[in-house]
């Protein structure tokens, strides 16, 4: 078990939650960032890194990814800690007020408030509709690589069309055993490039590729062991395997943040828009995760709400300190 | 281009409805069906790009401007997609015929 102390433990690392360290930051506040993706940005690094947003004040355009990457440098003086790649689980009230925030790998966040900042929820893997699909996940179904050499000398089944499919098949194709990518169509609309070295793979014998196909059902005992596919004239075949890693891209998921006791409202954290603290005093909720009436799902709405929210924070965070207002131009940053 | 076009919307539960929708709007059909209370995610805002207002148009498939570029890119990402699959987000309200059924698509579990 890892245990993190801090003084907010904001839920998710969007450009909302980036931005809440930069305001918790300037009164002092110290942030740990929980994030079920590998890498800090939410939605604008998973989904859009290279589209232009317009609407951020003072940047007639910029790109998302750019603004993430402008975000990470601007919070950088206050020191936040991460944890990527885990989703978090579970929340309680410690006997003594403070918060334990618990993620699925067992890391615990012990804090004075919790800020929860995860959008429409963690990305989850879409998965396909093939029969026994989650009796096998964890044996022999993922559904990221986080580790390729865990496939070395494996067979490995990919399926999806898109560029994480064909990325992967590129990069696992030296070191498993057999590799089998299965797309639904009869071409590849990824990146060109990539097209061309799954052909040369294929053509090779590096990558059998396996078109109009779906995977229909799996069976094992206990761990995968095949795979069976349909084709579009409906004729099934059956492929031997160790693995299966469907890559058909991420979807938004309330997930376990639905069961904390927060009131909701169609999927969002109901909040007041004077602090945007929710119906638990010392838990608040800031940006598109969250609903107020006139709200705006905008970047710089989120923004807005994570200063609010950090002038209420402070009371959970210094009891005893009284909080007087300043300008950056009057103190400048005070990294710690 | 006719004034409204009817449209019906069947959605996940198979329930279905009505609405005549304006097509001298600067509005594509997900923000339509969005802002008439039907449970579309749009986690993209109409970039193509989350898939979320993926529905199958069962009616005016053939009447339809072609799927763009971005659309075909997405679709080539998800689990299932169908001849009839479209993304709601990029069929604008002025290309809309004078009648169309769409049919929800599925959001995985």
């Amino acid at each position: 078990m890892n245990q993190i102390t801090t003084d907010i433990c904001i839920v998710g690392a969007g450009p909302v939650g980036l931005f809440a360290v930069f305001e918790a930051g300037l009164l002092k506040m110290r942030c740990h960032l929980i994030d079920y993706l590998p890498q800090p940005g939410g939605q604008l690094t998973e989904i859009y890194p290279k589209k232009p947003i317009y609407d951020i004040p003072g940047y007639p355009s910029v790109l998302a990814g750019e603004l993430v990457d402008n975000l990470m440098e601007q919070i950088k003086p206050f020191n936040p800690t991460f944890t990527l790649g885990q989703r978090v689980e579970t929340f309680e009230k410690l006997p003594n007020g403070d918060f334990k925030v618990t993620t699925g790998e067992n890391t615990e966040v012990i804090c004075k408030t919790v800020v929860i900042a995860a959008g429409l929820g963690c990305f989850e893997p879409r998965k396909p509709a093939a029969k026994n699909l989650e009796t096998f996940e964890g044996k022999g179904v993922s559904y990221m690589i986080l580790d390729p050499e865990k496939y070395r000398n494996r067979r490995v089944i990919l399926a999806g069309g898109g560029d994480s499919a064909l990325d992967w098949a590129i990069h696992l194709a030296p070191i498993v055993g057999e590799l089998t990518l299965v797309h639904r169509s009869e071409e590849f609309r990824g990146a060109p490039d990539s097209v061309q070295k799954v052909y040369d793979l294929a053509s090779s014998g590096k990558i059998r590729l396996i078109l109009n196909s779906n995977i229909t059902e799996l069976r094992g005992n206990g761990v995968l062991k095949e795979v069976e596919l349909m084709d579009k004239e409906k004729n099934a075949s059956v492929i031997e395997t160790d693995d299966l890693i469907p890559l058909f891209g991420l979807s938004p998921k309330l997930g376990p943040i639905a069961d904390w006791g927060l009131n909701l409202d169609k999927n969002a954290i109901v909040v007041n828009t004077e602090n945007f603290e929710t119906n638990i005093p010392g838990v608040f909720a800031i940006g598109d995760i969250n609903t107020y009436p006139g709200k705006l799902k905008l970047i710089l709405c989120g923004f807005h709400e994570g200063a609010l929210m950090a002038q209420k924070a402070h009371e959970y965070v210094y009891p005893d300190q009284k909080l007087s207002f300043k300008y950056t131009t009057v103190n400048g940053i005070n990294p710690f | 281009m006719p004034e409204f076009c009817h449209v019906t919307v069947i959605d996940r539960e198979g329930v279905q409805t009505e609405l005549d929708v304006p097509t001298d709007v600067s509005m594509n059909l997900m923000e339509v069906l969005k802002g008439e209370g039907y449970p579309i995610l749009a986690t993209c805002g109409g970039m193509a790009l989350c898939g979320t207002c993926h529905a199958l148009v069962l009616e005016g498939l053939d009447e339809l401007p072609p799927r763009t570029e971005e659309e075909l890119d997405m679709l080539d990402t998800l689990p299932e997609t169908f001849d009839n699959s479209r993304l709601c987000c990029q069929i604008k309200a002025p290309a809309l015929p004078e009648k169309i059924t769409v049919q929800l698509a599925a959001i995985e579990d």
